[in-house]
This record gives structure tokens, sequence and C-alpha cells, in this order.
């Protein structure tokens, strides 16, 4: 190390965002920026996400299919992550971008964290994310969008949230129950059934298995639950107690009984009208 | 009237400058960073509760440091840059206490050498708790960028080496947390300085494998420290599991 290198390392403007500090430093490693040229080809994309809020914390779950135009490119793809402890993110587009802003996001909240001795409240986190995605933009217009669905429990107001984005770093609180990607209109439409604030977080989970079936019914690039090889929706649950994958084997199990609905009555469970 | 000699050889300019660096160290508080059965327990005395001695650098791998704050906390961030920037770049795994140490003595020997700067008055524990007890390691770096890996415990500021000898008599291998958390406390009072350190004026933390989430690190709040000298030994140690580890 010579002295170019401590002065870099120990005066760099005091930020506490690990992106701007690696921007400075090593830009190389930061997500692409820009390519010249159009080629929303060259990455698969990932599908739907959606989240149901309750008074207990907030389910987070995504498909498991990635596809490049009709050919599906990954049948196993994880594109729902817990973001830190009080916190989870999916994220519908462009596989490869949008997997490399999920890492980024991760360290950048551990980052601040870190460094501030405090972690950033919900509402931070949240506008973090924005200015993540609006520095993708450049991307976007080339055809890689990436669209997030990010969900924490908020500590300060001691509840659930569901914040959506558009690629212009837009960002937007959900109330409820929200979707995104490609299968999102069906997944909405299926919620919009289910939903109910005063669900258990249990009843949460089936609704979004059943939005997900929804979406996989009527969207091509959806995957629905792969009963044969055993692939099942990826379920982040984020509660006053913290943020936690729920394990692959009570998701089967969810699965499987909704699919028996589904052996009597293919649309799913019948609303009241 | 003499002239004034300009001169200073540099076996004079290195001494004055350590000299400079011990007294400033001196003056602080020390603090014992030593293994017990489930990792590494950080304690000190501190009496604030904002501005801490001991920080969390990565997963498994926390930081020690006594003297001239700003200076360290210069050193704990440009720590967490360093190990961020790397994780990201090459794998979670990829980031390890003896490539932390390794940058730490390369920063402060430069330091410590560069004529047109004053060396910093510090001295910093780097430590990583392993998968088992035999992975968990100590480095103990000093002010001129010198690196000692100790293998049980170590001590660093005002008062390290009678508190270290006091810890020498009574550590033992393998204690529990509670344990090992009196043994310390007793050793802590050698400091001739020593006041009766209370609960509020003590700073602890651990990197405890124990823990299900991969950031090993955790400050212990005052409760639980309470709980910690309360414990009859040999008990059940007081383990925190899930809650509030984001403080």
């Amino acid at each position: 190390m010579n002295t170019d290198e401590i002065s870099r390392v120990l005066l760099a403007d005091p930020t506490s965002s690990f992106t701007q500090f690696l921007g400075r430093t090593s830009p190389e490693f930061l997500p692409v920026q820009t390519l010249g040229r159009s080629g929303g080809d060259l990455s698969p994309t990932a599908t739907t996400i959606v989240a149901v809020a309750t008074e207990e914390g907030v389910i987070l779950a995504g498909d498991r299919r990635a596809t490049v135009g009709s050919m599906i490119a990954q049948r196993d793809i994880q594109k729902v992550y817990p973001a830190d402890e009080y916190s989870a993110i999916g994220i519908a587009g462009s596989a490869g971008l949008s997997i490399d802003l999920v890492k980024l996001f991760r360290v950048e909240l551990e980052h601040y964290e870190k460094i501030e001795g405090t972690p950033l409240t919900l509402d931070g986190k949240a506008n973090r994310l924005a200015s993540m995605i609006r520095g993708n933009l450049g991307m976007a217009l080339q055809g890689f969008v990436v669209v997030p669905l990010f969900v924490g429990w908020d500590r300060v107001r001691n509840r659930a949230r569901i914040f959506s984005y558009d690629p212009t770093g837009g960002c937007y609180e959900e109330n409820g129950y929200y979707a995104v990607g490609s299968g999102s209109v069906f997944a909405k439409g299926s919620l919009k059934k289910l939903y109910s604030s005063k669900a258990s977080l249990e009843q949460a989970v089936i609704m979004c298995i059943q939005a997900l079936f929804d979406a996989a019914d009527d969207d091509a690039a959806t995957g629905g639950p792969d009963v044969l090889r055993r692939i099942f929706p990826v379920v982040v649950s984020v509660t006053a107690q913290g943020a936690t994958q729920i394990p692959e084997s009570q998701i089967a199990e969810i699965t499987d009984t909704v699919l028996a609905g589904r052996m009597t009555r293919p649309d799913g469970p019948e609303a009241q009208l | 009237m003499s002239q004034p000699t300009f001169y200073v050889s540099p076996e004079q300019q290195i001494k004055d400058r350590a000299e400079f660096a011990r007294s400033g160290i001196a003056k602080g508080r020390s603090v014992i960073v030593v293994r017990y059965e489930n990792g590494i327990l950080f304690i000190g005395e501190n009496r604030s509760k904002s501005l801490h001695k001991f920080a969390e650098i990565y997963d498994r791998i926390g930081f020690a440091a006594v003297g001239k704050y700003n200076e360290f906390e210069n050193l704990r961030i440009a720590g967490i840059r360093h190990a961020d920037v790397r994780g990201y770049a090459y794998d979670r795994h990829d980031v390890t206490g003896r490539m932390l140490a390794g940058a730490y003595t390369q920063l402060l020997g430069m330091i410590f050498s560069a004529v047109m700067e004053k060396p910093y008055e510090v001295e910093l524990i780097i430590s990583e708790v392993g998968n088992q007890a035999e992975g968990d390691q100590i480095f103990r770096v000093n002010f001129d960028g010198s690196i000692t890996e100790e293998s049980e415990y170590s001590v660093i500021g005002g008062a390290a080496d009678l508190i270290g000898t006091a810890l020498q008599d009574t550590y033992v291998p393998q204690m529990s947390l509670a344990e090992s958390f009196k043994v310390c406390l007793a050793a802590l009072a050698a400091d001739p300085r020593g006041r009766d350190v209370d609960v509020d004026a003590l700073e602890v933390a651990v990197l405890d494998r124990t823990r299900t989430q991969t950031r090993k690190f955790q400050r212990l709040e005052t409760h639980e420290i309470r709980e910690l000298i309360e414990a009859k030994p040999r008990k059940a140690q007081a383990k925190k599991t899930d809650d509030d580890s984001m403080q």
C-alpha cells in the first residue's frame, strides 16, 4: 500500500454509502451502467413477484422461472431475498442486473449500518433503493428493465409496509398487497379477491401461492409450482421479529394443499358475492 | 551561544515517535479480547454508550481499539470499506481476519514511518471467530504496524501489562461466556487507576459462532451485561438469539 492509497482509504469523502464509495474507488465493480446499444435479449428475464401485508407482518414471494423469449432459461432462479434483518427484496426484470442490484443493495444496507452504528429507517432503505433504480435508467432504456418490490417491518411505525418502483426510480407505497413482473396483472387480480388485512401470516403465504399460481396459469413467462422436480416459490416473511426465508418443506406442504384444491376447482377458491 | 542542531538520527527519530505514540495510548483504559467456548469476548471500560471501542467489521470479524478516538474511528471505517469491497467483488468467504490485520499493519506501518505525518496513537485487535474453536484468531496490531497473533487472549491500552499478568493467572481455555466475563472483569481491576467498574461503564461485545445469522458480532446491552454479572458459575450462560441484533 503506498501513501496515495492510504490517503485514498483514510481520507475518502465521508460517505456512509457503499455504492458511492465503490463508484469513486473501484467503479469497475459496479453493475453495468451503459451498453451503447439496445440489447434486452442478452439477459434472461425474471418474472412475477407478489407481496401481502397483514397486521402481523409481510410476505414476499416469487416464482422460479427465468425466460429468454419463449425459452425457459432457468427453472429454479431465486428472485426474492431478505435484504437485511428487517426487510426483503424481490426483483422482476433483467436477471443479471437484478441479481447484481440485490447484491449491491444488501451490502449498501449493511455497510451503512456498520459505519453509522444504527440501521437506516425503512423509508431510508426504500429511498436508497429508488436512487439505485434511477441509476439504472440508462440500461432500462436499452431494454434491461429492473423492477423491484421492497417490503419491510417499520420499527418506528410498528407495522409492515410495501414499496413498489418504476424504472425511473419512482417509489410508491402500496396498501395491503402488490405484484410486479409479467404475471403481475393476473396475480393482482387474484390477490384482490383473496386479500384481507385481518388475515394471519400463514394465510398471507397461501394468498401469495394462490396468486403466483394464477399468474402462472395465464402468463407463459411465470413458472407454476414444479411438482415433478419439487421446485416451489421462494417465500420470505418479515415481522417485528425480523426477516426469515420460510423453509422449502413448509412451502411444499402449502403448495400441495393449494394444488389439491385446484384439482376440484382449477380457477382457485371462490370469492363470496 | 550554542547553535541549535537540526539533525536527528533515524534511531532517535523512531524512538521519539514511538515514545509519543506510547504516551498517548497509555492515557486510555485497557480492553481485553479473549476466547471463550462459543467464540470471542470483547470487554473494556467505556463510559460512553455511543462512542464505541468495539465494532463489527464483517460477518465473522470484530475490531477493538484503544487510543485516540478520531484515529481509530478512521481506521475502523477504512476496515469496513476494505472488507465490504473485497466481499462484494469476490465472495463473502474471501474476507478474512488475517487479510484485514495485514491491511492494518501496512497502513499503520506507513503512517508511523511517514515523516510528514504524526504517528497514530492507537492499538488495535482484529479478531475472527471460526466455525470451530480451532478457527478462532486474534491479531494485535501496534501503532507502528507491528503485528502479533495471540493464541488465547490479548490486552491493549494503558495498563495492558498489568491486566495481562492478572489474566494470565486466572484464564482457562474454553470457559463459558459468564465465566470468562467474570475473569476478565477481575483482571480489568488490576488497572491502578481503576474505579469500581459498574455495569454502565462497561462495553461488552461478542463474536458468537452459535448465532444463526451470518453476522456473528453482537453488542451486549446493559441488561444482558447485568445478567452476566449475576450469572452463577457453570450455569446456562446468557445468550441472545434474535432480538435487537441490529443495534
